[in-house]
């Protein structure tokens, strides 16, 4: 086989092996990020501020650090004062500056002997309020009158006259809507909203940190990225980014989340202060007060359509809060609301504005569901009026191989219609409905992520592999670099082992998000093998006394090419590795890049629900999720994106919503209040995978983690639609919401 | 604060520890015991990653106080396989993908071995209504349901 081409039969690609870290993940072995403890540790703990925008006057800790077993206390004095830019936010949302900006705000901290101890000490910290005017709500803070969050905060982007409130602003499109609207036998225009939700990882942000008096330091942290978290927190400290070395735990969940810092600073600050390494476990209060819910949106769309159901143009303004900083995902929203479709005429406009609400992080295809909410709702619509299968619409306005997309590039190979003929064909969409019953589809866009990418492969004695890779396995991503390696070297696939490893040991890696883990690392991983091959070939060659270029290697073997290299026995990996020492030393390959090649994602679901009209509950009776993966590396692990994105948009779509007090207080801070799915909420989630391949990675991988929770927001709107007769333009869709509108229908 | 001496059975071994009357058994077992596979999640008994038994009986370990523990046999997922043979439950989830993460693994798997040891025959729906209080993020519950169904099976075929 040569190495450059494109491989489309495979051994071990597609097989379904336990994965290798299973045995420590059902044994209670396996570290999190809270699992781990070193000698004369402390333990930290936050204060936190009461309300959501207010002055912070001044900060007593003289009780608390005269108290037996506190060691150190923190604020803003102890990170460092030179920063800009992000770099700024970030340390203005880990300790609060002149004001706290939302309820849950980091003010100061305490590190003491015991977490009992501490938290009593973080007690006696006595912070002087002088409470300000505030809101958490996105239309409201773009109002004349709204409490100003940051003066200077709006960037150049922002139209002359908007509120200060309002940061930053996007406007894009092409064609002529105006024209495309003349066009339409049908043109709706309605408003959309969807609320914040979080993340609802099970694990809370957990670090342990040790910070030494010469400024190196060593950090312990469940995390999605590793060297974002070196970066961040060696710039908040004001210390050199080699001087940290990070190691990711295991990861209890992040979704985007954890690709950012909260509390990992402030423990390596306690340290440096105590001089002693300091553990700081989140309560989950914590995580929902302080840590990235996403943003809430508020949307209008205005569609026109064809009596044959032809999309003539499409604009929509697009309003998303991301809390007391810019950073609302206004780019992704507006980029991937349309992005399914083939239009001629299209408009965006989006607006990020600031609240007094924590700062969004991101969250599974951060942006692009609520703007699916809005546009394919919209969409929904226009079907049901003009009487048109809302499959068969979708299908004639797909985007394809070579559409200008809604936001401007040309579209490579990319598998929507596959998803859409696919879903069309499943028995699911033809199966019979029974009373308060109703069937909604949708579909949806992310466009993947490459990202920087450093991988090595380490041939061992005995022709084993090792590979060194630096994306944290959040779901099953050590199988797939296995498989990916044990294909490429022809290797069983128990011979290879997959290490994440510490910021020490390999160059920067972006974090395991954008669904960049299996196509970037593992992009990387066969780069990587192939290079180790080609020394593998030379050793080989060397050793027969021929050119490098007459040996291949098939099946773990260097072989003679063919009849005119010479006549040679194959010499296996095992053979060559057992004389590398004796040969030209060890045998590795390497590769580093940012890749780029990376494939956009399209998925379709398909979504029964029943609605009881006494209580306003939905149920949802059946699910199934098509979308394409490119190549399927290990499909069970693929199946469980798609199931894993389809419950988080339906938790998002129903239940779950942050809800703030006329006090600008999150009202709902524990699970039990902010409701994620259950066990007995969700039917079994059916799965289709398509494969298109990507033509930028070797084995055709399109990342797959993130598109799946875009569809089931409108899905289900839909659905809730086709059951009761009443369209409901914002989420959640919550018990009363239903039951209101269906009185106000009967009322009507 | 006096700190309370408390003896108890941890997975069929005499343990014993000193804790502070406000700390959970939880934290004990994890904090003074180093058995870090009882996860906390949430601290307020809604997430079930702290599943354990106390006496059989299974429990949220962050809503039971350490010195409850005082005389109790205390079962963890540490103690679920037998020596290097995994229990069933624990095979079947490897074999399925049950598990992306990993984090609720472990209570999940004492709520689960609790059901069946009760309830060798559960529907689907039982299975789901046991586990509702034991929240995954990561797999939507379908692996998981199907790996528990697959195992309740395969045990009733084998007594």
């Amino acid at each position: 086989m040569a190495l450059d081409s494109k491989t489309t039969e495979f051994k071990y690609i597609g097989t379904r092996p336990n994965r290798p870290d299973g045995l420590d993940k059902v044994t209670g072995k396996a570290l999190y990020g809270a699992d781990t403890f070193a000698p004369g540790m402390l333990h930290g703990v936050i204060v936190r501020s009461p309300h959501a925008h207010a002055k912070i006057l001044k900060i007593d800790a003289s009780k608390a650090m005269a108290m037996k077993g506190v060691k150190a206390i923190v604020t803003r004095a102890d990170f460092a004062s030179d920063l800009e830019g992000d770099d700024w936010d970030l340390l203005e949302n880990v300790m609060a500056g002149d004001k706290a900006l939302y309820d849950g705000h980091a003010v100061a901290a305490v590190a003491a002997t015991s977490q009992l101890l501490a938290r009593d000490a973080a007690k006696l910290i006595d912070v002087t309020y002088e409470v300000l005017p505030h809101v958490t709500n996105v239309d409201e803070a773009m109002k004349p009158d709204a409490p100003v969050i940051r003066e200077g905060a709006a960037n150049y982007s922002v139209p002359e006259g908007m509120h200060p409130n309002v940061v930053r602003h996007t406007e894009f499109g092409h064609g002529d809507v105006e024209a495309g609207f003349a066009q339409a036998d049908l043109v709706l225009e309605k408003s959309y909203t969807t609320e914040a939700v979080h993340q609802g990882y099970i694990e809370p942000h957990a670090c342990l940190a040790q910070m030494g008096a010469d400024g190196r330091g060593e950090l312990w942290c469940c995390t999605q990225g590793h060297w974002f978290v070196r970066r961040m927190c060696a710039s908040l400290l004001g210390i050199e980014t080699a001087n940290l070395r990070v190691t990711a735990s295991e990861i209890g969940g992040g979704f985007g989340g954890k690709t950012t810092v909260f509390i990992d600073p402030v423990a390596l600050a306690l340290s440096r202060k105590a001089n002693r390494p300091v553990k700081i476990v989140m309560s989950r209060s914590d995580v929902l007060r302080a840590t990235g819910p996403t943003a809430s949106a508020s949307m209008d769309i205005k569609m026109g359509m064809t009596k044959d159901g032809r999309i003539t143009a499409a604009s929509g303004v697009f309003r998303l809060q991301g809390g007391a900083f810019p950073q609302a995902p206004i780019e992704t929203t507006t980029m991937c609301a349309f992005a399914c479709y083939d239009v001629a005429n299209v408009h965006h406009v989006g607006f990020d504005v600031m609240s007094n609400r924590p700062k969004q992080a991101a969250y599974r295809a951060p942006g692009a569901p609520m703007g699916a909410f809005a546009a394919e709702s919209m969409i929904d619509e226009l079907c049901r009026e003009l009487n048109l299968d809302p499959l068969d619409v979708r299908l004639k306005n797909a985007a394809k191989e070579g559409t200008k997309a809604s936001y401007g590039p040309t579209y490579p190979r990319i598998g929507l219609v596959e998803t859409l003929e696919a879903a069309k064909a499943h028995p699911h969409y033809q199966a019979p409905l029974k009373d308060n019953q109703g069937r909604g589809v949708a579909s949806g866009y992310w466009m993947n992520w490459g990202g920087e990418t450093s991988v090595s492969l380490a041939i061992s004695e005995d022709g084993t592999a090792q590979v060194s890779v630096g994306t944290p396995d959040i779901g099953g991503s050590r199988a797939s670099m296995a498989l990916m390696a044990a294909e490429t070297l022809g290797i069983p696939y128990e011979n290879v082992r997959v290490n994440v490893v510490d910021t020490g040991a390999l160059g920067v890696n972006e974090p395991t998000h954008g669904s960049r883990a299996t196509y970037a690392t593992g992009l990387a991983t066969i780069q990587a093998a192939r290079e180790a091959i080609t020394k593998l070939c030379k050793r080989a060659a060397d050793k027969w006394g021929i050119d490098a270029d007459a040996v291949v290697w098939e099946d773990g073997c260097a072989k003679p090419s063919g009849p005119n290299a010479g006549e040679f026995p194959p010499l296996s990996i095992g053979e060559i590795a057992a004389e590398m020492g004796s040969t030209g030393g060890p045998i590795s390959g390497h590769f580093e890049a940012t890749p780029n090649g990376h494939g956009g994602s399209f998925g379709t679901h398909i979504v029964d629900v029943e609605v009881d009209k006494e209580t306003g509950h939905t149920s949802v009776v059946r699910y199934t999720v098509v979308q394409d993966a490119g190549k399927a590396i290990h499909p069970a692990y693929v199946e469980g994106q798609f199931q894993g994105g389809a419950a988080q948009g339906i938790g998002w779509a129903l239940n779950e919503e942050y809800i703030y007090g006329s006090d600008g207080r999150l009202q709902n801070t524990v699970f039990l209040d902010y409701r994620i799915p259950v066990a007995s909420d969700l039917p079994m989630i059916d799965t289709v995978i398509v494969e298109v391949p990507n033509p930028g990675h070797p084995y055709g991988v399109r990342g797959v983690g993130e598109t799946g929770i875009t569809p089931p927001l409108p899905a289900l709107a839909n659905a809730v639609a086709a059951a009761t007769g009443v369209r409901l333009r914002g989420l959640p869709l919550s018990p009363p919401k239903i039951l209101a509108a269906l009185q106000s229908k009967s009322d009507g | 604060m006096t700190k309370i001496h408390i003896t108890t059975t941890v997975n069929g071994d005499d343990a014993e520890f000193l804790c502070d009357p406000r700390e959970t058994l939880l934290d004990c077992l994890r904090d003074e015991l180093r058995l870090t596979g009882a996860k906390e999640g949430c601290g307020t008994g809604d997430c079930g990653a702290c599943s354990v038994t106390l006496d059989g009986r299974l429990v949220c370990s962050c809503l039971v106080l350490g010195v409850e523990a005082q005389g109790k046999e205390i079962t963890t997922i540490e103690g679920m396989a037998d020596g290097d043979t995994l229990h069933p439950l624990q095979q079947k989830f490897i074999e399925h993908a049950a598990l992306q993460c990993g984090i609720c693994t472990p209570g999940i798997l004492v709520a689960t071995k609790a059901l069946l040891e009760k309830n060798p025959d559960p529907t689907e729906t039982e299975v789901r209504y046991w586990l509702a209080g034991n929240l995954c993020r990561c797999t939507g519950y379908d692996k998981i349901i199907r790996a528990v169904m697959d195992t309740a099976a395969d045990l009733r075929e084998a007594s």
